[in-house]
């Protein structure tokens, strides 16, 4: 049986940077997935349409997760691969070719979870990509299971006596492995998250931005959010923004406060140029 | 000799060579025994050419990094021994999946498990073919010294680039620090993979009649999609029978249709012998040994090598067998190329001579063995 076709008349101003012919998506009423992809791809349009960036250089990578899946969509070279890999699919990527700007965008089971370790020595390296964990603090695409970013004391379908562990406060963690630039945004306030992309995409480095999001269907349903806009509100009270935060002072309290802003902004030069030039400094006889 | 450099290297330097000859121009590696001194070869040498050289984190991130740098058009490779190629299986399938030209030099030890780090093994046989889940294509070839290492990895870039599947190396700790004298052509042929034509409209998946898509580089235009799922010619997730049955059909046609592209096998000693001796890798140099010391003992003994063990040379292998006395395979594991053996030369019994050992063992050892279970 072949795949049915359906033709969607092109009416989003972002239309030019999806793949069109696959929507329907998979995601969920009331995800917040969407609202991240949106100020992500408007961030981009707004740098190619000020001659900042060449799509034709973008590389968009996720691992597995509903997150992940949007690189299925991104009509960009995008690469969805095994689960936990991203980072070093895109950072061999970029290594290979300079000019590729990798761009990893996946979720907190996937980055923080499986691929933890390669999140930390990327951010160790400061291997130029940019990194965007949507963190909607569960595994959604599996059903909703625990995830290193789940508050304590929450239910999820593994914990459903409640999460006796302690999440992983992602901001801390990278800014003590290293890189070039760490925020943390959320899906509560788009066009902030738009101006920390527009920010990140142009700089070398490593790049991390965690953005907050929801998962109404296969968490919030948990935690008794009866409505998605229940779930998101909650998110919205509980984010703080500040500035002049040192990173180690960055909450992550689903019950007093989750810390939003920039907390790294550094302009070190990236693995990748330090490599090549170390490999064209060996060519011509000068190391 | 013009073109030819001689060198007395090690199976382990003779595969880096064997690479940068073939176009090597990113190589991923963790430190593991008996694979640790290629990379730090590559290291030094590989930058000289203006080639990249990265450690990952694991073996995971390396093998991912080497996929991930064959998309950006590179030609790509890591090696590993036993327990960094058991952590390198997903990613295998992921290389077979997204059909990506990457070579992985696997120096066998002995196992399982982390086993003994640094005397040679045979026990990756059948690991090296069904690493990864499903059923993918792979191509596997072993050297038996270290010319060999240095011609099959040519070889190996050669089959991965052309028909888009990952390659093997499949070796022991034996002949990666064994030194040898190898023989270096600078004119070997160097086979690349067909891009599509700039400016075309492309689909990542597409094949011809050779069953092999062009292959796009990331940064061109083209917007590839690299898909780990199971996928159309567009790379788009279709979960259906009929996607299933074609992209799983052509992806191991691919390999099979080409055999002739890929097999590889060297017989030895005389013809009509009592009995025909199937050995691989370093245990093919202790046959031949063995066939040597027979003949002065009147008992005749051919030997079949497969170099490409995955697929195996069929029809060389039953023709040889139809000739001998008795078949006997003899390798250091309790029966992996064996069963493939026994498998193709379906016709006659095969004996089997397992020797377990931690060190080569000696032609007269050998000999003495397989006198002991063929009468002539």
């Amino acid at each position: 049986m072949e795949a049915i076709q359906v033709s969607v008349p092109r009416i989003h101003p972002l239309d030019d940077y999806l793949r069109t012919d696959r929507l329907p998506h998979t995601l969920c009423p009331g995800c917040g997935i969407g609202i991240a992809l949106n100020a992500f791809l408007r961030a981009v349009s707004e740098l190619v349409g000020e001659g900042r960036l060449d799509r034709k250089n973008v590389l968009f990578v996720g691992g597995i997760g509903c997150t992940a899946r949007t690189s299925m969509y991104t009509m960009f070279d995008s690469a969805h691969v095994t689960h936990g890999r991203a980072i070093p699919f895109a950072t061999g990527a970029r290594l290979a070719n300079p000019n590729i700007i990798p761009v990893v965008f996946s979720g907190d089971g996937d980055l923080a979870g499986i691929g933890g370790n390669h999140l930390i020595h990327a951010a160790r390296r400061n291997m130029d990509l940019l990194v965007v964990v949507i963190n909607n603090m569960t595994y959604g695409l599996t059903g909703g299971q625990l995830s290193p970013t789940t508050p304590t004391g929450h239910y999820t379908t593994t914990t459903p006596y409640g999460n006796p562990e302690r999440p992983f406060n992602l901001i801390p963690l990278v800014a003590a492995a290293g890189g070039n630039y760490v925020a943390r945004a959320s899906i509560t306030q788009p066009e902030v998250m738009k101006s920390y992309f527009k920010k990140a995409l142009l700089k070398e480095g490593f790049r991390l931005i965690e953005v907050v999001s929801t998962c109404p269907e296969n968490y919030g349903r948990h935690l008794g959010y009866k409505s998605p806009s229940d779930f998101y509100l909650k998110i919205k009270g509980v984010v703080k923004m500040r500035s002049g935060v040192k990173p180690w002072d960055v909450k992550y309290d689903w019950n007093s406060e989750i810390t939003i802003g920039e907390f790294v902004d550094r302009n070190e030069p990236g693995f990748s140029r330090l490599l090549h030039e170390q490999v064209r400094k060996v060519m011509a006889g000068e190391n | 000799m013009r073109g030819v450099s001689v060198g007395y290297l090690t199976g382990n330097q003779a595969v880096a060579e064997g690479a940068m000859a073939a176009g090597l121009k990113f190589y991923a590696g963790y430190p593991i025994t008996p694979a640790s001194d290629l990379f730090e070869y590559l290291s030094e040498k590989l930058p000289k050419r203006g080639g990249i050289v990265y450690q990952g984190e694991d073996e995971i991130a390396s093998i991912v990094a080497a996929i991930g740098a064959s998309w950006s058009g590179a030609k790509a490779m890591t090696a590993t021994s036993g327990p960094g190629f058991s952590l390198m299986a997903e990613s295998i399938g992921l290389a077979a999946m997204t059909e990506t030209p990457v070579v992985v030099a696997v120096n066998m030890r002995t196992g399982p498990s982390t086993g003994i780090a640094t005397t040679p093994g045979q026990g990756d046989v059948m690991q090296s073919r069904w690493l990864s889940h499903g059923h993918y294509p792979v191509v596997v070839y072993a050297p038996t010294g270290v010319q060999d290492s240095f011609d099959l990895t040519i070889k190996a870039f050669n089959v991965a680039e052309a028909l888009r599947v990952p390659a093997i190396i499949l070796s022991d700790a034996a002949i990666a620090h064994g030194r040898e004298k190898v023989m270096m052509r600078s004119d070997v042929p160097v086979v690349s993979r067909k891009k599509p034509t700039p400016g075309s409209k492309y689909l990542p998946y597409e094949a011809g009649d050779d069953l092999v898509p062009p292959m796009a580089a990331f940064g061109e235009g083209f917007n590839v999609l690299v898909e780990s799922l199971q996928h159309d010619e567009r790379g788009y997730y279709v979960p259906t029978s009929h996607a299933f049955e074609k992209l799983v059909t052509r992806l191991n046609r691919k390999v099979d249709d080409n055999r002739k592209m890929i097999v590889e096998s060297r017989v030895y000693g005389e013809e009509n012998a009592d009995v025909l001796l199937v050995a691989f890798g370093s245990y093919a140099r202790v046959a031949r040994g063995a066939a040597r010391r027979a003949r002065e003992e009147g008992f005749r003994v051919r030997v079949f090598v497969p170099i490409s063990i995955w697929p195996l040379d069929e029809e060389g292998l039953r023709r040889e067998a139809s000739r001998a006395g008795s078949v006997v395979v003899m390798e250091n594991n309790l029966g992996q190329l064996y069963r493939e053996v026994q498998r193709v030369v379906r016709d006659r019994d095969v004996g089997f001579l397992p020797l377990l050992k931690v060190e080569l063992p000696t032609p007269t050892e050998a000999l003495r063995s397989l006198r002991g279970m063929v009468r002539a």
